[in-house]
């Protein structure tokens, strides 16, 4: 059995809750999971800016206060945070724990091979639109591919403390220590799909240990040393999810479950790197307090192709806020919403999209909220999008004067004028296999 | 008799994309042939109206006692994109629990 523990479910999560894994109780590897979809085109920004930087800037540090521990109790840490620079993160790491071997996993970054791969017909054909890159080639600005567990697997057998990875799929980061440990194989797709799950029910940290829990979350107690997940793998497949003894939050039925159905989209094909993962074989059983025993878990040959994750600069946004008191509140943040828009259709300024919310009233749930009679207070929330950036820039200008010239009881206008944001979209789309080549190198 | 779904129900919800999906959980699994009945795909998208663009597509769970609902164009452009607070669809599962449903007081006794 290895115990391997999730310590970071995205870049900016709890900055604890690794050392607590490594302080509180037994583990063997700790995975860290610090790349979203966005989090791509931001390191690589920082790269262009500077050589030496585009990875997650929070990891070395990172290993730097648990590196003694890691060494005493033998834990390895298998993360994605290499992000563009997997080499320069390594290079940090070496220097913040030079008693640490570090193994950096290349060849998902395939931002330098765009024109190529069209050139020669791939044409990275959007996975939601179908439309093809060309259309926004020369705005991009991050192309990786997500690898799967087996490169990660091959750094751990060089002896490496620590893998440092670029794109790899946060649940291969939970797959690749089971693959290294048990020695299976590619096609044991049962395997590799039970692994998966274990990586997805893990992946965003303590979402599986009481974290955002809608079930019974009253009685879930000590969110302020909430622990983080753990799962204790066997060499058949099966695993349990648990967490440190003594540490707060939950692990039942009830928190694995809300993880399972996490961003989840067709729950028989779940498709990955390493296989195609049936959610729908996944049995659960309770396996005493703070204990959850998953098994059954089947899976299938993966596609021919991975995923790509194109980022590309779309546009500009930006969203200001007012706060309206009672009286009709909402009655006077209507009446300033049909302003603004007066005015900016007066100035003859057009928007891909304005959207409107009232805070306190609809904005989470739509026409679904129950209506309040008269609440306290209303936010008023605008936002606009557009590919012209004076066009945003110039809405920003809109809102405060409404303080004084428009619907009484304006407030909460503090901050100043809203601030125009790039807009980074995502452009997702498929790849043939053998277009990507990873190789493992040992940091020196 | 009518109860919210939240009585016999708990879910999770976040985004892929544009798209939302929703998970939605009975508390007790024979409870789940209930959800299966009454939390149907267009009952979804209807009580989300206008704040979904595209189709709701239902998949089905058993092992779970689970649903699984992909919401198109729920996310008012998605990702980066959207202008909503709730871009990533965090607070739609919340939302959903509090749909009515119809049951028989004799489906709910155990």
């Amino acid at each position: 059995m290895i115990r391997i523990a999730n310590g970071q479910g995205f870049w900016g999560d709890w900055l604890e809750a690794p050392v607590r894994l490594v302080e509180d109780g037994p583990i063997d590897y700790l995975i860290l999971d610090y790349l979203a979809e966005v989090t791509m085109s931001i390191v690589q920004k920082q790269k262009q800016a500077d050589p030496k930087l585009g990875y997650a800037r929070d990891f070395p540090p990172l290993i730097g206060r648990i590196a003694a521990r890691m060494k005493e109790r033998g834990v390895k840490v298998i993360a994605n945070a290499g992000g563009v620079n997997p080499r320069a993160c390594a290079d940090e790491v070496r220097r913040l724990a030079p008693q640490l071997k570090v193994a950096v996993v290349l060849g998902d970054d395939v931002f330098d091979r765009i024109a190529d791969f069209q050139a020669r017909g791939i044409e990275l054909r959007n996975l939601d639109t179908n439309e093809p890159l060309r259309e926004v080639a020369s705005e991009i600005t991050s192309a990786n591919a997500y690898i799967g567990a087996f490169p990660l697997a091959e750094a751990l057998a060089t002896g490496a403390d620590v893998v440092i990875a670029g794109r790899s799929t946060d649940t291969a980061l939970a797959l690749a220590p089971m693959i290294h440990a048990f020695g299976w194989k590619p096609d044991d797709y049962d395997k590799m799909a039970a692994g998966t799950i274990a990586g997805h029910i893990v992946e965003c940290g303590a979402q599986c240990t009481g974290g955002n829990c809608i079930a019974d979350w009253k009685t879930i107690s000590d969110f302020a040393n909430i622990g983080y997940p753990i799962i204790e793998a066997h060499e058949d497949g099966s695993f349990v999810i648990t967490k440190h003894a003594g540490t707060g939050g939950r692990v039942s039925i009830d928190t694995v479950k809300e993880q399972l159905l996490y961003e989840l989209g067709d729950p028989k094909r779940y498709i990955g790197p390493d296989c195609i993962a049936d959610f729908t074989t996944v049995r659960l059983r309770d396996d005493g307090p703070d204990r959850v025993h998953v098994s059954g878990i089947r899976g299938a040959a993966p596609t021919e192709f991975l995923k790509v994750s194109i980022s590309y600069l779309y546009g500009f946004k930006a969203t200001g806020t007012l706060v309206y008191s009672w009286p009709d509140a909402l009655e006077k943040a209507k009446a300033a919403d049909s302003i603004v828009r007066a005015r900016l259709e007066a100035l003859g300024l057009q928007f891909e999209e304005i959207c409107t919310e009232y805070f306190g009233a609809n904005a989470c749930h739509g026409p679904a909220a129950p209506p309040i009679p008269q609440p306290a207070e209303i936010m008023l929330r605008i936002g606009v999008r557009d590919k012209n950036k004076k066009s945003v820039d110039r809405f920003t200008r809109e809102l405060i004067p409404l303080v004084l010239n428009g619907p009484p009881t304006a407030t909460g206008y503090g901050d100043g004028r809203p601030s125009v944001r790039e807009v980074v979209a995502y452009w997702p789309a498929l790849i043939p296999r053998g277009e990507i080549t990873t190789r493992v190198e040992v940091a020196q | 008799m009518k109860i919210p779904l939240s009585k016999i129900a708990h879910g999770r919800s976040g985004d892929k994309g544009d798209m939302s999906n929703i998970g939605i959980i009975a508390y007790d699994e024979r409870h789940y042939p209930i959800l299966v009945r009454e939390v149907t795909a267009g009952r979804v998208k209807q009580y989300y109206g206008e704040m979904f663009d595209g189709k709701v597509e239902r998949y089905e769970l058993p092992n779970l006692g689970a649903l699984n609902f992909l919401c198109y164009g729920a996310l008012g452009g998605g990702g980066t994109l959207s202008l909503r607070i709730d871009a990533q669809g965090k607070t739609l599962a919340a939302g959903l629990l509090g749909m009515e449903i119809d049951v028989d007081e004799s489906e709910l006794s155990s």
